[in-house]
């Protein structure tokens, strides 16, 4: 209770400020548009406007500030009309019935969510599977951690143009899977050291205890390392999704993308609509946020179904 | 096909060598910890190199190694002229200030246990966003210079170093606090003599998470224009015009870059936390 009250509070103080910001951010481009409609603004002039300070401004001009708030293409939109934007390329859709037209953001999430969980998917599999052999393979403990490591030092996205290039090069239709490689690539890595951690959390006496039960090695995996790792394995997954959600946007952007999330932002910039921009980022937080909450879901019920408590 | 044969046989020896090395009394030394990861890489390079040579791939595809290594050593003005642009003024500027920002903050939240209560799980959330999407709304605020790079990189760095910097003061438990209260040590002398240690380990661990993010953002910001200089520029120019050896030579920069930058960020944290349990082993 104490908690949801604070983050009200702190998140109110986010919203105050951003409505404060919108003013000095907007009076420039809500004078110039006044100008254009014939208004008197001081100083009258585009160039005497831009020598001086935008508090100056405001304070000549007070009845342009509230225009700020309610631009067709703001520096920065107030907050309702990017919820405004959100709804309408949703929710309204939704009532239309065209959910999932092209003009419709459930579209372009539809698209992104899809080459995330591929992405998830590879990724996961990649980080259990190397994971499993760190553990059971000295040779490949210490060859493949340390540039597990390396390999998340260096930046992906001087590489995603290159992975798309050579994908279509090589015959693969779509951007699908190049994508979905970038965001494997980003998701592997924390799966990998949670999954490591995970499989040697067994102490001592547990492993000793089965080998008194003449346990083979698959049932040691299968009955004591890989139960004792699910924590650990949640953990991980949530981290994994938000990266892997990250490296599927990564993905759409520089790319030239005409669908996806990341496609709508870039789309937004090239044609100059902030609001689109803005509604794509905040409809990609949401993803993020529901992604996430459903994964913590799992992880609750799965533990508490194995008696371990959380 | 002696190309392909060859190095498929080093990699089988390679193999092998490491098989050995990593079961002999020697594994734990530090000389074995190096060579058994550095020969794994060479086999990668090497495999790399035989398979586009001994397949006969395109170089439009990909080019072999000995290509691009070539084509670094001939164009390193033009490289170091885009690390330059990229490295320094974007990704370290946009990097030490974001640092300065998310600590400030977070040592003036950290006065109020509501703030922080209310805080953390935000920060938490939006260290997990797709951040990078601002790019091209700070690149239309800030201009193509680097400015806007820098821009991109304080916005993307400053959630994980608050959030790790805010647990990391949580750390030091109420008997060490309470000690620090019979020396009557006051706010600041607590911070600095025992707080901020004690809370270094999760600072420099937010560090090394904002160091690739900070090379992830200045290229990134790149790719919604620049001056005609930069690696993102140029990736993203040469992708178009087919100069694939210069975007593999600048991508071999860019993880060099980012291998170094970790590496002095973990070095430097061996050094403060010499003392954590985590760096004596």
């Amino acid at each position: 209770m104490k908690q949801a009250l604070a983050v009200l509070t702190v998140l109110f103080a986010i919203v105050a400020i951003w409505y404060a910001a919108v003013a000095p951010m907007n009076i420039r481009v809500a004078l110039d548009q006044a100008e254009r409609a014939g208004e008197l603004v001081t100083p009258e002039t585009a160039r005497d406007r831009r020598e001086t300070s935008t508090w100056v401004l405001m304070a000549k001009n007070p009845s342009h500030i509230s225009t700020g708030y309610a631009l067709d293409r703001p520096r920065l939109p107030a907050p309702d009309q990017v919820a405004q934007e959100l709804w309408k390329t949703t929710g309204e859709m939704v009532v239309k019935g065209r959910a999932f037209s092209k003009r419709s953001l459930i579209y372009h999430a539809g698209i992104t969510l899809q080459s995330t969980l591929w992405g998830f998917l590879l990724g996961t599999t990649l980080g259990i599977l190397a994971a499993v052999a760190i553990v059971y393979s000295r040779v490949a403990d210490m060859s493949l951690m340390p540039w597990a490591i390396i390999s998340q030092t260096i930046p992906i996205v001087a590489l995603a143009p290159m992975i798309i290039v050579v994908s279509s090069q090589v015959g693969i239709e779509g951007r699908g899977v190049p994508k979905a490689i970038i965001s494997a690539y980003l998701c592997y890595f924390p799966v990998l050291v949670g999954m490591v951690k995970g499989l040697r959390s067994p102490s001592l006496p547990q492993l000793d205890l089965l080998k008194t039960y003449n346990a083979s090695g698959t049932q040691g995996f299968f009955k004591l390392r890989l139960p004792s790792s699910l924590p650990y394995l949640f953990t991980s997954l949530k981290v994994g999704i938000a990266a892997a959600l990250v490296g599927t946007i990564v993905g759409e952007l520089p790319t030239g993308a005409v669908s996806g999330l990341g496609a709508r932002i870039l789309i937004g910039d090239q044609f100059g609509t902030p609001l689109a921009i803005w509604a794509a980022l905040f409809a990609a937080a949401i993803l993020a946020g529901l992604l996430v909450t459903l994964l913590d879901l799992l992880q609750r019920i799965a533990l508490r179904r194995m008696g371990m408590n959380t | 096909m002696t190309w392909l044969s060859v190095s498929l046989l080093f990699w089988g020896l390679a193999w092998w060598a490491n098989y050995r090395l990593a079961i002999s009394k020697y594994r734990k030394t530090r000389g074995a910890r190096v060579l058994v990861p550095v020969l794994f890489g060479v086999t990668l390079l090497v495999l790399w190199e035989g398979i586009v040579r001994g397949l006969n791939v395109s170089p439009v595809i990909l080019p072999p190694p000995s290509d691009v290594a070539d084509e670094f050593i001939r164009s390193s003005q033009i490289l170091w002229e885009d690390f330059k642009q990229t490295v320094f003024k974007g990704a370290l500027t946009g990097f030490f200030m974001g640092c300065v920002a998310a600590f400030a903050c977070a040592i003036a939240i950290d006065r109020s246990a509501f703030l922080t209560r209310g805080l953390l799980p935000i920060g938490n959330f939006a260290a997990a966003l797709p951040i990078v999407g601002i790019a091209p709304i700070l690149v239309s605020w800030f201009g193509f210079d680097w400015q806007s790079k820098a821009a991109v990189v304080v916005v993307m760095v400053f959630f994980p170093i608050l959030v790790n910097t805010v647990q990391g003061l949580r750390e030091s438990d109420a008997m060490q606090r309470d000690l620090m209260r019979t020396y009557a040590a006051s706010y600041w002398q607590t911070l600095v003599k025992l707080r901020l240690p004690a809370a270094m380990p999760f600072i420099f661990n937010g560090l090394k998470i904002a160091t690739t993010l900070a090379l992830i953002g200045a290229i990134v910001a790149e790719y919604f224009g620049s001056p005609t200089r930069g690696m993102g520029f140029r990736i993203s120019t040469g992708v178009g015009s087919l100069e694939i050896d210069l975007v593999w030579a600048e991508i071999a920069v860019a993880a060099l870059a980012g291998t170094v930058f970790y590496g002095l960020v973990a070095l430097i944290e061996k050094t403060v936390t010499f003392w954590h349990p985590s760096q004596r082993g």
